[in-house]
């Protein structure tokens, strides 16, 4: 039981950040129809500027645990929107008007492209997060300790998820996005500039993974110039088991895959433990292609 | 003769003397040039004629590998006899992966193929059914023989290879003018019309993926004879998107971009080596660029040109 309870709390923390991922690529699937396959190394390349910005400014030394990493947090989203909305101007901007799987074409390059400079900038070696920044500690939940990171990284995505269904659900420019999520052409019509409407969409997506990234190194305490392209399956899956284009789904399906994934490494074999996310993946795609919350992805014939 | 042909045939006299005044090394490039030839021509069949996107072919080559591997180390059968039979194993599970997922739109065909490939990948890494010697793979394959003459050195296999090269474009040219090829570009082109047309498009997409999969094993079966040893890691995703990008650079559809997409992205980082470490950002670099300015890769495939007949004097032609 004891087992059971901390590989559930570990899904929960990792479930999360699949989610946010997940965010990420259900806003562009919902405006844009794309799978933005760069996704997951923007997730990357916000663990690797998380780390930069915090061995060279030591934002923890100077303000606390606490206060420095959502200090350190906030400035990696902010640049990690940046290169979101860089990469929609010019990997993805000039293809509006062209055949879809143009647009694949497309990401599946700007993916190799960022991959692989991450790995020329920082190198192909695995880099350590330092491990004093936040404190070592355990917190007795009903009785089972549970590691504080753990906690923390739920609650940073909950909060995240929440301000990010709000601000879609309760304010005009929130508002524009879904406009321009049912009908590009209607909401042209009422005024709403749908480029600059697909350029927020390419900062908010990026800077929650990017936020993503930063959780990653914190939690595991080192990264990899490659681990974006798994994070980045596995959050799309996420995000296909919840229905893509839904954002409540990605939330959902991101914490489920979590919990899945963390249970089938603890009890059918931790060596197949990303084959079961594919499985996952493919399973829904046959059976439910809708996913649990909607949108549909087969073939009309 | 038309120019093309003229020029199609100088190439293959060219490559066809080559190895006499190479080293054993530059040989070996163009047998690794040769066998992503054949992989990104069978890979084409499904990317650039049907339109359909896979990037999870390494799987049926690794599929392909491992069959000559384990057949030939435990049973002792010669490499080459075992061309059919790596075809057949990496046919049929095509034929059962595909089936439930063909349907599938465009980009999430792309997805499902990706984690077939990764799950495959790790299956091979876990010892599956304990025969694929996990992460260390199998080593110990025997060298083919052709009629009793056994083939070592890298000038022997060039010939092999290429030999393999020559056959699988006679058949796919061919393929590309047949009823069939005609029915996938058609259904590539406008999948309703296609339907319309009395196409069952689910047939010839679900066909097209497990022929071009079955050869992607023969060149697995090739490519285990060459190195006598294989291993998970000569099968992973980098090797289906290398495949794709150079269906995708060369121009998807045509023979002759993607045997030039071969010799660019298999043959340019051998001549570049100190940038080798930069050659997936530029590939990745040159996607971006070929969607937005030339989305049909750089020797576009040439449809077909059927004269018309001549009506009268200065009408007609072309």
């Amino acid at each position: 039981m004891e087992q059971f309870f901390q590989q559930l709390t570990n899904g929960l923390a990792v479930g999360s950040i699949y989610a946010l991922i997940a965010l990420g690529y259900t806003m562009v699937y919902g405006v844009l129809k794309l799978i933005n396959f760069a996704h997951g190394d923007l997730f990357t390349i916000g663990a690797y500027l998380g780390l930069t910005v915090l061995t060279s400014l030591a934002l923890t030394g100077h303000l606390g645990p606490f206060l420095g990493v959502s200090v350190l947090a906030l400035m990696v989203m902010g640049l990690v929107a940046l290169v979101g909305a860089l990469l929609d101007r010019l990997a993805y901007r000039p293809l509006r008007e062209s055949p879809r799987l143009s647009a694949v074409v497309s990401a599946l390059g700007a993916s190799i492209f960022l991959q692989n400079g991450v790995m020329l900038i920082y190198g192909a070696r695995f880099q350590v997060y330092p491990q004093d920044i936040l404190p070592k500690m355990a917190i007795n939940l009903f009785g089972l300790y549970v590691p504080l990171i753990r906690i923390l990284v739920l609650v940073a995505s909950v909060v995240m998820m929440v301000a990010l269904y709000l601000f879609i659900q309760k304010t005009r420019i929130g508002t524009a996005i879904r406009a321009a999520a049912i009908d590009q052409g209607a909401a042209r019509l009422m005024g709403i500039d749908v480029n600059r409407v697909i350029l927020l969409v390419f900062m908010l997506g990026p800077a929650l993974g990017g936020a993503a990234g930063l959780m990653v190194g914190l939690y595991y305490g080192q990264i990899n110039f490659t681990m974006g392209w798994m994070y980045g399956l596995k959050a799309f899956t996420a995000a296909i088991l919840g229905g893509i284009g839904n954002i409540p789904g990605a939330m959902v399906g991101g914490i489920l895959l979590g919990i899945i994934e963390a249970m089938g490494a603890a009890y059918i074999s931790i060596a197949w433990k990303d084959a079961i996310a594919f499985m996952v993946l493919i399973l829904i795609l046959i059976l439910r292609p809708t996913g649990l919350l909607g949108e549909r992805v087969a073939e009309k014939v | 003769m038309a120019p093309r042909n003229i020029i199609y045939s100088v190439v293959a006299v060219i490559l066809a003397v080559l190895p006499v005044f190479l080293n054993a090394y530059w040989v070996d490039v163009l047998n690794s040039i040769g066998i992503y030839a054949i992989l990104a021509l069978s890979l084409n069949l499904i990317v650039g004629h049907a339109g359909l996107f896979n990037l999870g072919h390494a799987a049926f080559y690794a599929i392909g590998a491992y069959t000559a591997a384990i057949m030939n180390t435990q049973f002792a059968i010669p490499v080459l006899w075992l061309l059919p039979l790596c075809a057949f194993t990496a046919g049929l599970f095509a034929l059962l992966v595909a089936r439930p997922i063909i349907h599938l739109r465009g980009d999430y065909l792309c997805i499902v193929t990706i984690g077939v490939g990764e799950i495959v990948r790790i299956a091979l890494i876990n010892n599956v059914f304990g025969i694929t010697g996990g992460a260390n793979g199998i080593f110990g394959i025997a060298r083919p023989s052709v009629v009793g003459y056994v083939i070592r050195t890298p000038h022997q296999f060039f010939y092999l290879i290429w030999a393999f090269a020559a056959v699988t474009i006679l058949l796919f040219h061919l393929l590309e003018y047949s009823r069939f090829g005609r029915a996938l570009n058609y259904l590539r082109e406008d999948e309703v019309a296609a339907e319309g047309n009395g196409i069952n498009t689910a047939h010839y997409k679900l066909a097209c993926f497990v022929v071009g999969a079955a050869w992607a094993g023969m060149v697995g079966n090739l490519y285990a004879a060459k190195m006598t040893i294989i291993s998970p890691e000569s099968f992973s995703f980098w090797e289906s998107v290398l495949m794709f990008v150079i269906v995708i650079l060369g121009g998807s559809g045509s023979i002759p971009g993607v045997l030039l997409g071969a010799f660019l992205a298999v043959g340019l980082p051998e001549l570049f080596r100190e940038f080798a470490n930069a050659r997936m950002l530029f590939f990745g670099a040159a996607m971006v660029a070929m969607m937005i300015f030339r989305t049909e890769g750089i020797l576009p495939h040439q449809p077909r040109a059927y004269k018309l007949a001549k009506f009268g004097e200065g009408e007609g032609g072309q």
